[in-house]
């Protein structure tokens, strides 16, 4: 129960949507979100979905972060149909191969940087130890090495963010989905966030997929998908990254 | 995966001291009570049981008339009792310690300028074992005085103290009714009886001399019959029914014409007063501990919704609905246990500051104890379980996004 899926670790993409819908409600007052999409995203990539609100781009991210699963079409993650997954199963497949950044940082608060950081590995049963000593290593690389005990309420915007990124790429996920991670922080906060995401990327082949409005913020990524009424309106990749 | 439930749950408790410690309150109080109110009321009916067999161990009280009427219930016709009766059991009844004939009288006993009203029992040395008195000071009568009849008393504690208070009364007299009586020992005091009355305001003498100086017949009122130890009373009891029923001539279908009261019963009927007291405020208690495991559910359901953020980061982060289930359980458990050890602590200092207060013995039950723990962690899991099912059932998505 306990024991992550197995999954194939070469198949690439690493991301297939195909044909995907998600609708609620229903009857007359169904309301249709995503209609229809497909993206592939290889290992390595880093793509930012961007979008006006009731774009369905929020609707994608929560199926692309198996926390909600499509109406119709499907999605298989590294080859695994995750619309055929139960919830717990789900739970799994995000606790072993996920790691997620939110917009307003979602860490526990009273809890020191340390214990917020332990606590995806705490879920998988890792030892006290090995959870501390890896827990401190996230931290440091995030630039946060000395920070270990202080609670979300004693750091400033950006370093919480820092915190749950640290949380986020602690377990060594194979995508890390960032949920406007920028939105709260002013503009020089938000460049050491996406330097940070960047060099992830870049220097570990981390797999981000980030949601952002701010074009900005989304030129640090590889490439970029458009969302409009819950389709795909186009995508482009960014020279020169 | 339950090691690091526990884990996340124990770190819970320990981030909301405050919230934590509001939230046992009610089972703390409930713990305290129940263990309180079963541990007094557990001393107070060992004390009433005390109190009884201070009257005189393995106690029977045979006297005429029908049935038990309280004090003057002896049924007019019935014949009393003769000296010849109490000989009687003496000699046929085995098992038995002692056999005392008593005549008591109300009486008012005059010491120089004081004037006390007191009862008097004429009777034997033997009514000194049967009903388990001592001697403090002086002797008991001989068989001169027995046979005789000499106007010589043992007084008992109140007596002492309401004529000669710390003087010796030994070798002085007192007078009552019409009698002259010089006092030849003093008893020890057994304090108030299970009932209320004074059980050293009385005055002993020998039998002969209250028949005839006094009661002015040969009758006997009642006769104090102890039954060995091991010997079982019921057996004696019927034995001397039997007796009587012989030698008063009583036909096949009558009932009997006197009565014997087996003081063990009247010991387990007491005994079995308070304990029922002692239920009913338990029960009482009890009622305060679900009211505390009610509070505990309330605290928990707020803060379900308070924490709605944080089992949110949970299930993302990859908790199963399991473990969030067990997380939340696992604190209500954890908190109604040490809301329950520090409920048996408080309940235990309540307790013995309680018997203290009331004068009865201080007897730890061990019980009920583990009984109010047991119950206290039941209530745990029991009210803990629908707060736990409502965060499992959360959907991550929109927990995250609440405010």
């Amino acid at each position: 129960m306990t024991t992550p899926p197995i999954l194939s670790e070469s198949n690439s993409p690493v991301i297939e949507l195909h044909d995907v819908t998600r609708s609620y409600g229903s009857g007359t007052a169904e309301v249709s979100a995503l209609q229809g999409i497909d993206v592939n995203i290889e290992h390595g990539d880093f793509v930012a979905v961007m979008g006006p609100s009731g774009s369905g781009k929020s609707t994608c991210m929560n199926i692309l972060g198996c926390l909600d699963t499509p109406s119709s079409g499907t999605y298989r993650f590294k080859g695994m149909d995750v619309g055929k997954l139960s919830r717990d199963q789900r739970a799994l497949l995000r606790r072993h191969y996920l790691g997620f950044v939110f917009q307003g940082f979602n860490l526990l608060n009273r809890t020191s940087a340390l214990e917020n950081v332990e606590l995806p590995l705490i879920y998988r049963g890792t030892l006290a130890k090995e959870r501390r000593q890896r827990a401190k290593k996230a931290l440091a690389s995030v630039g946060l090495a000395g920070w270990e005990t202080h609670t979300p309420a004693e750091l400033s915007g950006g370093q919480q963010q820092r915190v749950a990124i640290a949380r986020a790429i602690v377990t060594v996920p194979s995508v890390l989905f960032a949920d406007e991670p920028t939105g709260n922080l002013d503009s020089a906060r938000s460049r050491e966030i996406m330097e940070l995401l960047t060099s992830f990327n870049h220097d570990q082949g981390l797999t981000v997929v980030m949601v952002t409005h701010d074009a900005v913020m989304a030129s640090y990524a590889k490439r970029m998908i458009h969302f409009r009424d819950g389709f795909i309106e186009k995508e482009e990749s960014n020279r020169g990254r | 995966m339950l090691f690091e439930t526990i884990l996340i749950a124990m770190r819970e408790i320990r981030r909301n001291v405050m919230r934590s410690s509001l939230t046992i309150l009610g089972i703390v109080i409930g713990v305290a009570a129940v263990i309180t109110m079963v541990t007094v009321g557990d001393g107070a009916t060992k004390q009433v049981a005390n109190e009884i067999s201070s009257l005189g161990s393995n106690l029977l009280d045979v006297r005429p008339g029908q049935s038990f009427r309280g004090p003057g219930g002896t049924r007019s016709g019935a014949p009393m009792f003769k000296l010849a009766d109490a000989e009687a059991i003496t000699r046929d009844i085995s098992g038995l310690a002692g056999v005392a004939p008593i005549v008591s009288r109300s009486v008012q006993a005059i010491h120089g300028n004081d004037n006390w009203a007191t009862q008097i029992a004429g009777s034997t040395n033997e009514y000194l074992k049967v009903r388990n008195w001592t001697l403090a000071a002086g002797r008991a009568f001989n068989d001169g005085e027995l046979k005789g009849g000499a106007a010589v008393c043992i007084i008992g504690d109140t007596i002492q103290k309401q004529f000669f208070g710390a003087l010796d009364p030994i070798g002085n007299t007192i007078r009552l009714e019409k009698i002259s009586c010089q006092i030849i020992g003093i008893l020890k005091p057994k304090g108030p009886s299970g009932f209320g009355s004074d059980q050293d305001d009385f005055i002993l003498m020998p039998l002969r001399t209250v028949q005839r100086r006094i009661a002015g017949s040969t009758d006997i009122g009642s006769i104090s019959v102890s039954a060995m130890d091991g010997a079982s009373t019921q057996k004696v009891k019927a034995d001397i029914e039997r007796l009587l029923r012989e030698r008063r001539q009583t036909g096949k279908n009558e009932e009997d014409d006197f009565n014997v009261r087996d003081m063990q019963e009247i010991v387990k009927t007491l005994t079995g007063t308070t304990r029922l007291l002692t239920t009913l405020l338990g029960a009482v208690a009890a009622v305060s501990l679900l009211v505390g495991g009610i509070g505990i559910m309330n605290i928990m359901l707020v803060s379900v919704t308070e924490r709605t953020r944080e089992i949110g980061i949970r299930l993302a982060i990859g908790a199963m609905e399991s473990q969030v289930l067990m997380q939340f359980l696992i604190e209500a458990v954890v908190l109604s246990c040490f809301g329950g050890i520090i409920g048996i602590i408080i309940g235990i200092a309540a307790s013995a500051a309680g018997a203290g207060a009331l004068k009865v013995p201080f007897i730890l039950n061990l019980g009920i104890i583990a009984i109010s723990f047991l119950f206290s962690a039941g209530v745990g899991i029991v009210f803990g379980y629908f707060p736990a099912r409502k965060a499992a059932h959360l959907d991550p998505i929109e927990a995250l996004r609440h405010e």
